[in-house]
């Protein structure tokens, strides 16, 4: 039982995260059909930011609430900043090119970010622990857990619950959605399409920069630590369907409890065991699980 | 004798003393240039890479300078002023490798120094002797590098992993087995990044804690994560559960400071004892936070565990670099300057021995072989036919010094090299599996 418990927590901490991360890629390509390679730059900037700011506010023992404040402010700054500039002025130039060109150019311009953050940042590490040192561990299923990990799990609850009331509830939602099934349907029907692209990918940039942000406090923020992330992140999607909001949920659980197993019961399978179910997927539903489902054109 | 006479006699004495003073001038080089590669970019440039290049400034300077203490205190490298060039090693072996080739072919570089991933210098080591370029790799650790292959123009002044294995499984033999009889006291597992120098120095340390230990038993289930994979959630509740009370970790970089700190926010040092084989340089990292009682080695006598160290040279580096760089200096630092202060005195004496500024084939025979003072021991140049060093492993338990306010170590203990490095010419696994016959131990 013990045993369980601690496969589903570390399952459920780590899909989470990846949840997070994967979500704002898998939108991106939902609406804009770009497979965005720079959502790891996102993803380290949100980390970057969040982290001096973290440090600042420990460091001078500022109220802990702070924190958080810290990590959304930074996610939304980085996301409106890079995502704005990126898309209005690179991507949207590209919109004709051949799909495979627009994935080099977010391709380099992951590298273009990555080395902005030698510049600015250096290469020193960042430790932003306030967080999750304050908040410590809590026994669960007879060993300890860290609470602020626990928090992410709750953090990408809220996440998909606000994801799901925008698409299903709101009217930008059900534009966005439109735009996901048919571009050229979506422009005849007088919505703005250039305005909802540029609006999707600084939502994705968002997110993943909010996924670097909420998992500063637990890692040494370095250069480079994003690559790994990306890839990981490219995997979920690909189970999870590229495009799908809930295959992006299902597929983080599905690598995140699988991944968690490998690790308890045959360590040396870790990494193999996901990429191993991404190729079995691939060969089944090349697709993806949860693939929207594309219209057919006459 | 006539005044004019004198004077003559005068010109012709302080020629010749000039002569004799400087007695390489006649063929000597203003400067020589090195190429100094270390991790300045990615994960590893914070704690290792950017310490290394900073080391190695240090010493640089001060040999330009002739201001560094003795027996480094004549000036230059045979008399000639380096000039460094520093590169990045991040990139894999492939472009390392053609990085060494431009520097060698369209930079012309005197010689070649650094080096800290252990992939890097077993793509590069061929390579040097191929191009017949001195190099000087200071920091990897595999031991393959000489074991597989003896290399003409390439000298290590890094033991070794297999000694720093071997110093924590004895360490643990000495200092903590004693007297503990419960079985889950005796099994141990491991955290090591899934690539050559985790495994390896898992494997060392598991053949050495059968040699030590006979009766401790290893996990069936050590954990090896991908190399800066920065989560370690999974791994650390996997390490809970296991029985295992003692942790082995070869973990460097950001993935070392990662692994404590989440591991701390989970009360996992309430419960385990982790033995870190090179995790000196996160210490600082996490500071009054970094938990007392983790069992550290430093890679030899150098970083954190020699900071109380007061020989002359250690404590002038020290004041050195705090100085320049408001910091302690870390292992890489140390790593970086030995391998600069090798050169400098296979210079030096080569150049004596030449009476004249000295060729590479004459640097490298003054080299092979030697032995030199470093900052808190001494490396001996005894393996690999004379390119390989070995020194002496310490191994201590953190405890945070609350007098001086920064992180300390206690209860040190060094092994000497023949304790924990095999004779010249053995295999180190075939050696440890033998019993390690014809070890000396202090």
């Amino acid at each position: 039982m013990q045993f369980l418990i601690t496969v589903l927590l570390d399952g459920l901490i780590y899909a989470s995260y990846l949840f997070i991360v994967s979500l704002g890629l898998t939108i991106t390509f939902g609406v804009m059909k770009i497979l965005n390679v720079a959502h790891g730059g996102f993803f380290a900037w949100g980390a970057y930011l969040a982290s001096i700011s973290i440090i600042y506010l420990g460091d001078n023992e500022y109220n802990s609430f702070l924190y958080y404040f810290a990590i959304f402010l930074s996610a939304i700054i980085v996301g409106l900043f890079f995502g704005y500039i990126i898309e209005k002025f690179i991507l949207r130039k590209m919109y004709n090119e051949d799909i495979h060109l627009i994935v080099l150019a977010t391709f380099g311009l992951f590298w273009i970010l990555e080395d902005l953050i030698l510049h600015v940042f250096g290469v020193d590490p960042l430790m932003p622990y306030y967080p999750a040192m304050e908040l410590g561990g809590i026994e669960v299923g007879g060993i300890f857990q860290g609470v602020y990990s626990l928090t992410l799990a709750g953090l990408a609850i809220i996440v998909a619950f606000i994801c799901w009331y925008f698409l299903k509830k709101t009217k930008y939602g059900k534009v966005l959605q439109s735009v996901i099934f048919d571009r050229e349907v979506s422009v005849s029907m007088g919505i703005n399409v250039t305005k909802v692209y540029l609006i999707t990918f600084i939502i994705g940039g968002m997110l993943g920069a909010l996924g670097g942000a909420y998992i500063a406090p637990t890692i040494s923020v370095s250069p480079g630590f994003a690559i790994d992330v990306v890839v990981m992140s490219f995997a979920v999607v690909v189970i999870g369907g590229m495009g799908s909001v809930p295959g992006a949920l299902i597929g983080s659980l599905i690598v995140g409890l699988v991944r968690a197993f490998a690790v308890h019961q045959a360590p040396i399978l870790e990494l193999f065991i996901i990429y191993a179910i991404m190729a079995i997927v691939l060969i089944i539903k090349p697709e993806g699980l949860f693939a929207p489902p594309k219209p057919r054109k006459i | 004798m006539k005044l004019t006479n004198l004077k003559t006699l005068g010109k012709i004495a302080i020629t010749g003393l000039i002569a004799s003073v400087l007695p390489m001038s006649v063929n000597a080089k203003d400067t020589v240039k090195v190429g100094v590669v270390s991790f300045l970019t990615g994960p590893a440039a914070g704690p290792f890479g950017t310490p290394a290049k900073q080391g190695a400034e240090i010493v640089i300077d001060a040999i330009n300078s002739g201001t560094m203490p003795a027996p480094y205190n004549t000036k230059g490298f045979a008399g000639a002023t380096m000039n460094p060039i520093f590169s990045d090693e991040s990139g894999g072996g492939t472009k390392q490798v053609g990085l060494f080739r431009d520097f060698v072919q369209k930079q012309n570089v005197d010689a070649m120094i650094g080096y800290i991933s252990s992939g890097n210098c077993m793509a590069i080591g061929p390579v040097a002797d191929e191009v017949k370029m001195l190099t000087i790799f200071s920091t990897c650790g595999t031991e393959r590098l000489y074991e597989e292959k003896l290399r003409s123009h390439v000298f290590r002044t890094q033991g070794n992993a297999v000694g720093d294995s071997l110093a924590a499984a004895k360490y643990i033999a000495d200092e903590y087995f004693k007297g503990k009889v419960s079985t889950a006291d005796k099994m141990y597992t491991g955290i090591n990044q899934n690539y050559a120098w985790g495994q390896d120095s898992y494997k060392f340390f598991k053949l050495g804690m059968a040699q030590y230990m006979p009766s401790a038993i290893g996990s069936s289930k050590p954990q090896f994560p991908k190399l800066f994979s920065g989560q370690y959630g999974s791994e650390i509740s996997a390490l809970s559960l296991d029985k295992a009370k003692i942790v082995h970790t070869s973990f460097w970089n950001g993935d070392f400071e990662a692994f404590m700190l989440q591991a701390l926010v989970r009360g996992f040092f309430q419960k385990k004892i982790l033995v870190s084989s090179v995790g000196g340089s996160g210490v600082d990292s996490l500071d009054k936070k970094f938990p007392d009682g983790v069992i550290m080695g430093t890679r030899g006598n150098v970083g954190l565990i020699v900071r109380n160290d007061t020989t002359p040279l250690n404590k002038w580096f020290i004041d050195s670099y705090k100085k320049r760089y408001g910091a302690y200096p870390l292992g890489p630092s140390y790593q970086y300057a030995r391998a600069v202060m090798l050169y400098k005195i296979g210079m030096d004496k080569a150049a004596k021995a030449a009476g004249k500024f000295p060729t590479q084939d004459q640097v490298i025979a003054a080299m092979k072989g030697i032995s030199f003072e470093s900052f808190a021991d001494t490396i001996e140049m005894k393996r690999g036919d004379g390119h390989q060093a070995v020194h002496s492993i310490a191994y201590g338990v953190t405890k945070y010094n609350k007098a001086k306010g920064e992180p300390g170590m206690e209860k040190v203990i060094k092994y000497s090299a023949t304790c924990i490095y095999p004779p010249a010419g053995a295999i180190s696994q075939k050696w440890v599996e033998s019993g390690m016959p014809g070890r000396k131990c202090n």
